[in-house]
């Protein structure tokens, strides 16, 4: 009973219609420690960091901070029990300073409304020396890497004197390097007694940075472990329910004709004057699986667009079989055989107001099998197709076709999206991000369909952020740096090392397509 | 699916249920106006305002007057048509109004001055309409001009062009046109029987029937149709219909096409009864556009909610007329109708609280089930409140 917690969560319980959240789930945070936060996506834990914020109430269980129970009503109580988060995706004005982004909501005011922006300086500047976050407080967020983004983000939560750090995620979006800093990061902070939450899905993280993990599955409790006395693959059977297959296996590839040709390709920027993407050129065959890496913002999202025709190319021309491709439309790439999961499924992918069915025929409803010749929907071949693809991809939702899919979980609208590109048979799949936010389990689903694909005689371009994924999955692999290509690799000669230095610009290469 | 849901989650039962409170909340808060302005006669009137045509004690007088709401119904539920139609695709045709204008000019001109049949004139009250919804979504989809403020600025235009224009066509003494009835009677549309349902009241005619069609017709359209589909699409996710290969900007000219259509044939089948005349010295736009908007959010968006809707402002509207006006002065009616209509705009409003309610109830009354826990994807968001925005 000596043992100090800075934060308890007993027995909460916390019910949407048709689903158990959290089901008794108990997490408790000792001072001064790394507690990571395991489990797939659905698994409860946002829900949990949502009630802990005060965003949800739940129907049972208490909250503790140091031992006496508290009521968190809104992320205001929340704030003042001194709890903080860095958020996955960063909460910047990106066209402040990191000090002004730092001070934001708590600027210290002389009389009359002055700013005293000094005192925060000191401040800031002495938090910054004591966690070894290196920031430079005068540049604007926009010019600076995500990774001092991420810094700022900390050093927010710090000037706010918050105890209970709760970290969401954090390494998706840096580069190996990066991720090195953040675990030392994070290190300094708990060995000043601050207490880190840190939720994840990714096991090596777990193991290198914390001293216990706490694992839910389907809304429930399954356990909390030391991470000196586990293994990962233990975790990962304790957050699937089953083992789990980390290593991506497949055949070597057999590429055939070219399928798709990109040469020259420009593309402008929406939000700074140099180009987005700058004369790159490349070829992906059949039955090959190419995969565009390289740190998130540099150009793989336009080449992307350019590619699909989201946006008009400053220069170039993009080939599918041979057809060229430059000035079409998007309906007319689309029904030469391109099919494209979007990076973004909220933004792009889904109508999330429509029904499943409804998303389902997102790329086809045009076609002769949904639409009659006088323009009506035919009903009945939609609900049986819909029907037909939640089987064959296992879309689980609360009231199957008819759900809209705005109360779809995550993981659930990416498969739909997914069921929807691949079932129209697509020649060349461009994959952006596929497995973005899901969980092991899903992860391993899309790697196979990936992979079967290819093993299909399709054309497979993939951009991805996660090294794992660019390791494991493509059979040559493009890393792109700053709008251009920097180097080929093969996956199965290169290390982690060795692309981290072209993806950081540290090393280049001439590519010969 | 359907039967089985509760009936307090119903999509259908919560519009009808909102859209209720708020007619019930604006008669309510009416009576207190009414009665701060003058207590004696406050109840007297609110009645009177409800009442409308049952005002007369004989049935036929009643069903007279009664034809007489409905002759001005119809001309709101196609402004409300015009309205709904471009809000689902995410376009707020404020522009109606200027569009119900021109399509008024345009049939009575063609009425009195070319003396052309019913049809002709009701045709070119829709083209007219279309061409002025046209300019906006032209602007819009090409030069990313607000439609808000491109049809602000052509309901006036319209306003006064066809004052311009119709004053070629106006009573030497008066400032209203020539009547139909007078200048050119087989420009009056047919009335097929009807008006001997309705107390032999001459100015109902095919027109209400055919408002009802249309609505039925643009219901169809949204919901069953490819065409539908995408228009929908395009209004809930512009970036997801472009990524699908929607033609985004075709799509917001068609809609406005339509719309402006939709408002322009709505002032024929007003104008084409012989019921008024236009003032070609009014200063400001007709009402109806602007009351197709609250016609429109009062019956939820559905194209059979705003018919409903529709005859419900036009009953409080033409209910204003009966108030005695020896105790208040003569706005009283507009006023009383104004604030009314008002309230309809919070339908929306209702429907969410009520959404968060039934959930919460829903929370603590849940019985487990056991399957796969389906978090909602975006969090806070309510499942069903997406057409709440």
């Amino acid at each position: 009973m000596a043992e100090e917690y800075a934060i308890e969560m007993l027995n909460i319980t916390k019910v949407f219609p048709g689903i158990i959240a959290n089901d008794n789930i108990t997490l408790q945070l000792k001072k001064g420690e790394i507690h990571a936060l395991l489990g797939e996506n659905g698994a409860g834990k946002s829900t949990l960091m949502s009630v802990l914020f005060g965003l949800y109430q739940p129907e049972e269980g208490t909250i503790k901070k140091d031992g006496k129970e508290v009521k968190i009503q809104n992320p205001n109580d929340a704030n003042d029990l001194g709890i903080g988060m860095v958020h996955q995706h960063f909460k910047l004005v990106e066209c402040f300073t990191v000090l002004d982004n730092i001070i934001l909501g708590v600027e210290p005011c002389g009389k009359g409304g002055f700013l005293h922006k000094e005192e925060a300086r000191k401040k800031v500047m002495e938090l910054s020396k004591k966690y070894g976050l290196q920031v430079n407080p005068d540049a604007l967020i926009e010019d600076i890497t995500v990774g001092m983004q991420q810094r700022t983000e900390i050093l927010k939560m710090l000037y706010r004197d918050n105890e209970i750090l709760i970290f969401d995620e954090p390494t998706a979006v840096l580069t190996p390097q990066e991720i090195d800093e953040l675990m030392q990061i994070m290190r300094n902070l708990a060995a000043e007694g601050k207490s880190i939450l840190f939720i994840s899905h990714k096991l090596a993280e777990i193991m290198a940075v914390a001293d216990r993990c706490t694992v839910l599955r389907k809304g429930k409790y399954i356990g909390t472990v030391e991470t000196k006395n586990t293994t990962p693959e233990a975790l990962s059977a304790m957050m699937v329910g089953r083992n789990v297959n980390f290593h991506v296996e497949k055949e070597p590839a057999k590429p055939g004709d070219v399928v798709l040709e990109v040469r020259d390709l420009t593309v402008g920027s929406k939000t700074h004057k140099n180009d987005a993407v700058k004369h790159v050129s490349f070829d992906v065959h059949a039955g090959e699986i190419v995969c565009i890496a390289g740190i998130d913002g540099n150009g793989q999202t336009e080449l992307v667009y350019g590619i699909t025709g989201l946006e008009p190319l400053k220069s170039g021309t993009v080939k599918l079989k041979g057809k060229d491709l430059t000035k079409a439309s998007i309906r007319e790439r689309s029904v030469s055989g391109m099919s494209h999961i979007p990076e973004d499924r909220h933004k792009h992918g889904l109508v999330l107001d429509y029904s499943l069915e409804y998303n389902l025929i997102l790329q086809t409803y045009f076609s002769p099998e949904f639409t009659s010749k006088a323009g009506f929907l035919k009903r009945g071949p939609i609900r049986e197709y819909a029907n037909r693809l939640i089987e064959e991809y296992d879309i689980r939702s609360g009231q199957g076709p008819v759900t809209t899919a705005r109360s779809m979980s995550g993981g659930n609208q990416q498969k739909a999206i997914i069921a929807r590109e691949i079932d129209k048979k697509p020649e060349l799949l461009v994959a952006v991000q596929p497995t973005r936010g899901l969980d092991v389990g899903a992860i391993e689903g899309v790697h196979k369909e990936l992979i079967a694909q290819r093993d299909a005689g399709k054309a497979c371009l993939l951009v991805s952020l996660e090294l794992d994924e660019v390791m494991d999955v493509p059979d040559r692999i493009l890393v792109m740096y700053e709008g251009e290509i920097v180097g080929e690799l093969d996956p199965k000669t290169t290390t982690q090392e060795e692309l981290g230095l072209y993806m950081a610009g540290a090393k280049r290469k001439e590519v010969e397509v | 699916m359907k039967s089985k849901t509760p009936l307090l989650k119903r999509d259908g039962f919560q519009s009808l249920l909102s859209s209720l409170i708020c007619v019930i909340l604006g008669v309510f808060l009416g009576y207190i106006v009414l009665l701060l302005i003058n207590p004696e006669g406050a109840w007297k009137a609110i009645v009177a305002v409800l009442k409308n045509f049952f005002f007369y004690p004989s049935g036929p007088a009643r069903m007279k007057y009664f034809g007489s709401t409905l002759v001005k119904t119809a001309p709101l539920v196609m402004c409300s048509l015009s309205i709904l139609f471009a809000y689902k695709v995410g376009l707020f045709n404020i522009g109606a109004a200027g569009q119900y204008v021109a399509g008024a000019g345009a049939c009575l001109y063609a009425a009195l001055a070319w003396h052309w049949g019913w049809l002709p004139c009701l045709l070119l009250a829709i083209a007219a309409g279309m061409l002025l919804g046209g300019i906006s979504g032209l602007l819009k989809a090409y030069c990313n001009v607000n439609e808000v403020i491109s049809g602000i600025m052509l309901n006036w235009i319209g306003l006064y062009l066809v004052n311009i224009i119709l004053t070629n066509v106006k009573e030497p003494t008066s400032p209203y046109t020539i009547k139909i009835a007078a200048g050119n009677p087989k420009a009056i549309m047919p009335s097929a029987g009807l008006d001997k349902l309705f107390g032999n009241n001459q100015y109902v005619t095919i027109g209400i029937p055919l408002a009802i069609i249309i609505a039925v017709c643009i219901y169809v359209i949204l919901e069953r149709t490819q065409f539908g589909y995408e228009l929908r699409a395009t209004g809930n996710n512009k970036n997801a219909a472009k990524y699908a290969g929607m033609r985004e900007k075709r799509n917001i000219i068609v809609t406005l096409l339509i719309g402006g259509g939709l408002a322009g044939m709505g002032a024929a089948l007003l104008y084409l009864t012989g019921i008024e005349e236009w003032s070609c010295s009014q200063s400001s736009v007709p009402g109806m556009g602007f009351n197709g908007i609250a016609a429109a959010f009062l019956g939820c968006l559905n194209p059979i909610g705003s018919l409903l809707s529709s005859f419900f402002i036009q009953h409080i509207t033409n209910g204003g007329g009966y108030v005695d006006k020896t105790l208040y002065s003569s706005q009283i009616s507009d006023l009383i109708s104004s604030i009314i209509i008002y309230l309809c705009g919070f339908v929306l409003f209702f429907k969410t609280f009520m959404n968060s309610r039934g959930q919460k109830r829903e929370d603590t009354r849940f019985a487990p089930e056991p399957k796969e826990p389906d978090k909602p994807a975006s969090d806070g968001a309510t499942p069903e409140g997406g057409d709440a925005k």
